[in-house]
């Protein structure tokens, strides 16, 4: 059951992810180009999300545990550190130069060509990487 | 650009009822960094299926809709190496600050969790600059 509407979710998430434009590597870049041709689509995506997720955050506070069973995601960590904010430049980077960013790639697989299929294949890569190589600089990791 | 607004708020409320539902649902932070990341590393555990179908939506839903429908165009860029590079930073960057746009941008904002609200400055200021610099330098 918990697969089944893991894949629901899921298929929910791509197709707004398509509706919203969010799959169009040049309207990513677009929002990010704040001294260009600006073009504001990501913030209304970002906010239209931001809605119904402010409510589920209020209704997970007056349960004991999820619908299927299980527990609720603990309260949210406020550590803000170099690990932070390095991902984030990274992260940051990469998106700027592609306009992808993990779910869009995701989504976009099917219809985005070689392009969409080669920065994918560098991504797992990376992610498959990632922890040895964050291991050697952060003890945590 | 003239109505695309709205395909914004619209596909953003599908994005934020889908986080909603597997919030409230299975107990889980709809983060597509997290997910992808914890399959590849192997820190998935005993959620990997349920994680493995997710993208598995993820990626389904879309092609199916292709089969049937003139899908937006991508707009990806032809240049390989630039390709990689974003790739790899994209993967090690998501992996060394525990989410993206959906994780914490989504996920995390809406809950008003200060780190998200800082990783998501953090990444946005980071593409703004990016942009800039790829721009004055004729990259993109």
């Amino acid at each position: 059951m918990r697969i089944l509407t893991s894949l629901l979710c899921g298929g929910l998430f791509g197709a707004g992810l398509v509706v919203s434009g969010m799959t169009d590597t040049a309207r990513v870049q677009g929002f990010l180009d704040l001294f260009g041709a600006w073009d504001p689509t990501l913030m209304f995506v970002m906010g239209g999300a931001i809605v119904p997720m402010f409510f589920a955050w209020r209704v997970a506070a007056n349960r004991e545990a999820a619908i299927l069973g299980g527990p609720l995601p603990a309260p949210p960590s406020t550590t803000i550190d170099t690990r932070l904010a390095l991902g984030g430049v990274l992260f940051g980077m990469g998106w700027g130069l592609s306009g992808f960013c993990p779910g869009p790639a995701f989504a976009s697989l099917s219809f985005g060509g070689t392009g969409g299929l080669i920065f994918m294949v560098a991504m797992l890569a990376s992610m498959f990487a990632a922890r040895p190589i964050i291991g050697v600089f952060f003890r945590n990791a | 650009m003239e109505i695309s607004w709205i395909h914004g708020l619209i596909g953003g409320l599908m994005i934020g009822a889908a986080a909603a539902i597997y919030l409230l649902v299975n107990g889980r932070i709809m983060g597509a960094s997290g997910i992808a990341g914890s399959l590849m590393d192997g820190t998935a555990g005993s959620a990997f299926w349920e994680r493995a179908a997710f993208v598995g939506g993820v990626i389904g839903v879309p092609a199916l809709a292709s089969l049937f429908m003139d899908m937006p165009a991508t707009n990806v860029t032809s240049n390989i190496p630039l390709l990689i590079v974003a790739g790899v930073l994209v993967g090690l960057g998501t992996r060394l600050g525990s989410g993206c746009t959906s994780g914490h941008g989504v996920c995390g904002m809406s809950r008003l969790s200060v780190r998200s609200i800082v990783a998501t400055c953090i990444y946005i200021g980071a593409g703004v600059l990016v942009i800039i610099a790829a721009r004055s330098m004729g990259v993109l």
